[in-house]
């Protein structure tokens, strides 16, 4: 999976609370650290594999506790018709 | 009273103008006319206002947004102030060139209505001939330009037939969203109950209807639902909690905490031109009369659903109660339920329901 963010959703920093935010058709996701780490390497370039192996070296944190968050969290926005796949 | 959390949304309805003509219309029955509409200025300073106290979406919203001939200007304000920007359209006024050049500005996102999944049905509920034809072009236009589509479709009890002829039309027209929206019975729609109210069977095969839809259309369009409240057990959390996450600026400058806010007696509106929207939000009347959940009468006060539903709608419970303060009289616990059941019987056991009167200045 090469995931990438739909059009029309977008990081954004909210400045007036001090949060990243994932900003969509009618939604505002507000992001916690880990969320955003994923996110802003989402580019429709990297691979989830690639995408785990740099948060892996990022975080100094076993690679495959870091895929199983990594896909939850996609596949979960991907349901919500947020996140899309470059390879499917 | 403590300070509230910042607002998430801004409605901003540019004008009432519109060539559409729907009988559902949340517009108030007394319209904004052209002369007292805000500037470009004022607009451009009220999106930057409201990026500043914390929204992070704006609706451009009217009447039709498309009858401003400063929209592509208004769109980049917008854009500016770093706001994502929705544009709420029926489409009449979009060409390409004018797409084009909302795209450029920043436009985020197109939010279409449709009146009807037929053209017959479509131009009449509008009052707009060849309007449907225009919407089926509009929406190849903004996929086209790569933006992202939401279907805006009121259902009613004339068209709730057409559900599923619906949903598969705005899938063939790309869209990624469709909002299933019942019609509420706010501004002209309350002219039109007796044609437009579904019956009680209606709304049962709509539920199960819907349930289905979601799971046939999954990954590939996503079906939000507003089903319609008068057939609920438990009010709607108006606007998710009075003054709580959102605020709408009228055309001619008024700041309130829903679109409909101004059916309600008693409350007074401050203006965009005399106060900053941050001061307004925090301190005015309107904002603070309904905040929070020390205002509420009973049953609401002992009821375990009164940091669900706050209360229901205000201006539901002004309508059909005749006291903006009173539980929501949808809610099955408050008095008045009784007289809304009738009024239902009443209102979908007229014979002539095809007349419909339409959105109009006066």
């Amino acid at each position: 999976m090469t995931p990438y963010l739909l059009s029309g959703v977008r990081l954004h920093f909210d400045k007036v609370r001090n949060t990243n935010v994932l900003l969509a058709p009618e939604r505002a996701l507000m992001l916690d650290g880990v969320s955003y780490e994923i996110l802003r390497r989402v580019d429709g370039i990297q691979s989830v594999v690639e995408i785990v192996e740099d948060l892996a070296r990022a975080f100094d944190a076993p690679a495959e506790v870091i895929r199983g968050d990594v896909d939850a969290f996609l596949n979960d926005l991907k349901t919500q018709l947020l996140v899309g796949d470059r390879d499917a | 009273m403590p300070e509230p959390n910042p607002p998430i949304a801004l409605l901003a309805e540019l004008t009432h103008r519109c060539p559409l003509m729907c009988p559902y219309c949340s517009n108030p029955l007394e319209l904004v006319q052209k002369q007292q509409e805000l500037t470009t200025d004022t607009w451009t300073r009220v999106f930057r206002e409201a990026a500043d106290i914390g929204v992070l979406q704006l609706h451009l919203s009217g009447g039709e947004p498309a009858s401003r001939r400063d929209i592509v200007e208004l769109t980049a304000a917008a854009h500016a102030a770093g706001l994502y920007t929705n544009l709420i359209t029926s489409g009449i006024g979009l060409t390409q060139a004018r797409l084009a050049a909302l795209v450029n500005a920043g436009l985020d996102h197109v939010q279409l209505s449709l009146q009807g999944a037929r053209p017959e049905m479509a131009d009449r509920i509008g009052g707009y001939k060849g309007g449907y034809d225009r919407k089926m072009r509009v929406a190849e236009l903004v996929t086209d330009a790569g933006l992202p589509l939401t279907l805006n479709a009121v259902m009613h009890r004339q068209n709730l037939a057409d559900l599923g002829q619906t949903l598969d039309l705005a899938l063939s027209m790309g869209a990624r969203r469709i909002e299933v929206a019942c019609v509420q019975f706010h501004g002209w729609a309350t002219r039109n109950r007796a044609s437009l109210l579904p019956t009680e069977s209606q709304v049962e095969q709509l539920k199960k209807d819907i349930a289905i839809a979601r799971d046939t259309y999954r990954n590939r369009m996503a079906i939000d639902f507003v089903p319609p409240d008068y057939y609920s057990d438990f009010p709607k959390a108006c606007m998710g909690g009075w003054g709580s996450t959102g605020l709408v600026v009228s055309p001619a400058g008024q700041v309130m905490p829903c679109h409909a806010a101004d059916s309600i007696p008693g409350l007074a509106f401050e203006s965009v031109a005399d106060r900053h929207l941050g001061e307004i939000w925090r301190s005015s009347h309107a904002f603070n009369a309904y905040r929070g959940t020390d205002w509420l009468p009973q049953p609401c006060q002992s009821c375990e659903r009164r940091d669900v539903d706050f209360g229901g709608c205000r201006c539901q419970a002004a309508a059909l109660a005749a006291d903006p303060g009173a539980t929501d009289p949808v809610c099955r616990k408050s008095p008045y339920r009784p007289k809304v059941d009738a009024m239902i019987e009443d209102m979908t056991s007229r014979a002539s329901a095809s007349d419909l009167t339409y959105r109009k200045f006066g």
